[in-house]
């Protein structure tokens, strides 16, 4: 019998997990649904978004939300040059840590930009709405930069 | 800030999201289990063995026999007649199959084959599905035979005498008549 051709297939293992959010992880995206972005207020005055749960420092139930700001600043970036499937864009992007206006913690989100020189560290940048915002992290689809 | 306000106008509160982590392969059967399949593919069930005498047929065949390492060359046509060596009543759903719990799992050795496989059995009553149990295949339709176990639909159990359990793995391709 002759040999045949290797046979391949694609496979997919699934696993399709779904994640309580609680009262504050769920209040900041409840709020991201409403195209706002709130944090917590920590102990210590510091304002940390997205909000925490508990305080860094003395580990106490936090409960303080404070809204921020849309704009924010780069606190430093990694370009990425090849986007894999996952990523949240199909072009190059930026993943940035950004520090919104109000907020003294950076939170990591993308910036859309043309190309990898105009994204630097201290830029500003505005948040960037999904058309249809469902109550999730993409609901900020990027950040785009501020033209000054 | 009127955010308690804003609190209030918001019906929908999220108190949960879709997390799903999908793996991707792409699977290869490799050079052994591709001459096995397809076979299958022309609805037969073949083991392979080490070219010499009395050497245990493995089904399904992966290349090379554990016990000693060396390829295992030969094709063997085994029987879809079956023992059950163990099994399993599964009391939960196999996600996109049409099967309906509790069935029944079952490691199945093929008559002339020296080691089990997996496979579902059906058409039974699972309180008396047993060890040494003689079972055949029921395959699919002909023109939906594929590169696939599932060519074999399940086995079903046959009005045949039970095996021994010392004899489970070691009846001849004709089985224990033979």
């Amino acid at each position: 019998m002759s040999q045949p051709d290797i046979l391949n297939q694609a496979f997919e293992l699934g696993f399709t997990y779904t994640r309580s959010t609680g009262p504050v992880v769920g209040r900041f995206l409840t709020e991201l649904k409403k195209r706002n972005i709130v944090g917590i207020k920590a102990s210590d005055g510091r304002v940390v978004v997205p909000p925490m749960e508990y305080d860094p420092d003395t580990a106490e139930a936090l409960s303080d939300f404070v809204a921020v700001g849309q704009e924010g600043e780069v606190v430093s970036f990694a370009w990425v040059k090849h986007p894999r499937e996952a990523h949240p864009m199909d072009k190059p992007f930026a993943w940035a840590l950004i520090k919104l206006d109000g907020a003294d913690v950076p939170m990591v989100h993308c910036i859309a930009a043309k190309q990898e020189s105009d994204v630097s560290t201290g830029a500003r940048v505005k948040a960037v709405w999904a058309d249809d915002t469902i109550g999730f992290i993409t609901d900020i689809r990027c950040f785009e930069l501020v033209k000054e | 800030m009127s955010e308690e306000k804003s609190m209030s106008e918001q019906h929908e509160i999220i108190t949960g999201i879709e997390a799903p982590i999908y793996l991707k392969y792409n699977f290869t059967a490799g050079a052994a289990p591709t001459r096995f399949l397809a076979q299958l593919k022309k609805g037969k069930l073949t083991g392979q063995c080490r070219a010499e005498p009395g050497a245990p047929v493995y089904v399904p065949p992966r290349g090379s026999c554990p016990a000693t390492g060396l390829p295992t060359e030969q094709e063997v046509e085994v029987s879809d007649k079956a023992t059950v060596q163990s099994f399993t009543i599964v009391h939960i759903p196999i996600p996109g199959n049409p099967i309906e719990p509790p069935f029944v799992v079952a490691n199945l050795v093929a008559d002339g084959a020296n080691i089990s496989f997996i496979h579902l059995m059906s058409e039974c009553d699972n309180a008396e599905v047993h060890i040494g149990q003689r079972v055949q295949a029921i395959w699919k339709p002909e023109d939906e035979w594929d590169y696939a176990m599932d060519n074999i639909k399940y086995f079903k159990p046959i009005d045949e005498p039970d095996v021994p359990v010392e004899q489970i793995g070691k009846l001849p391709v004709t089985g224990l008549e033979g």
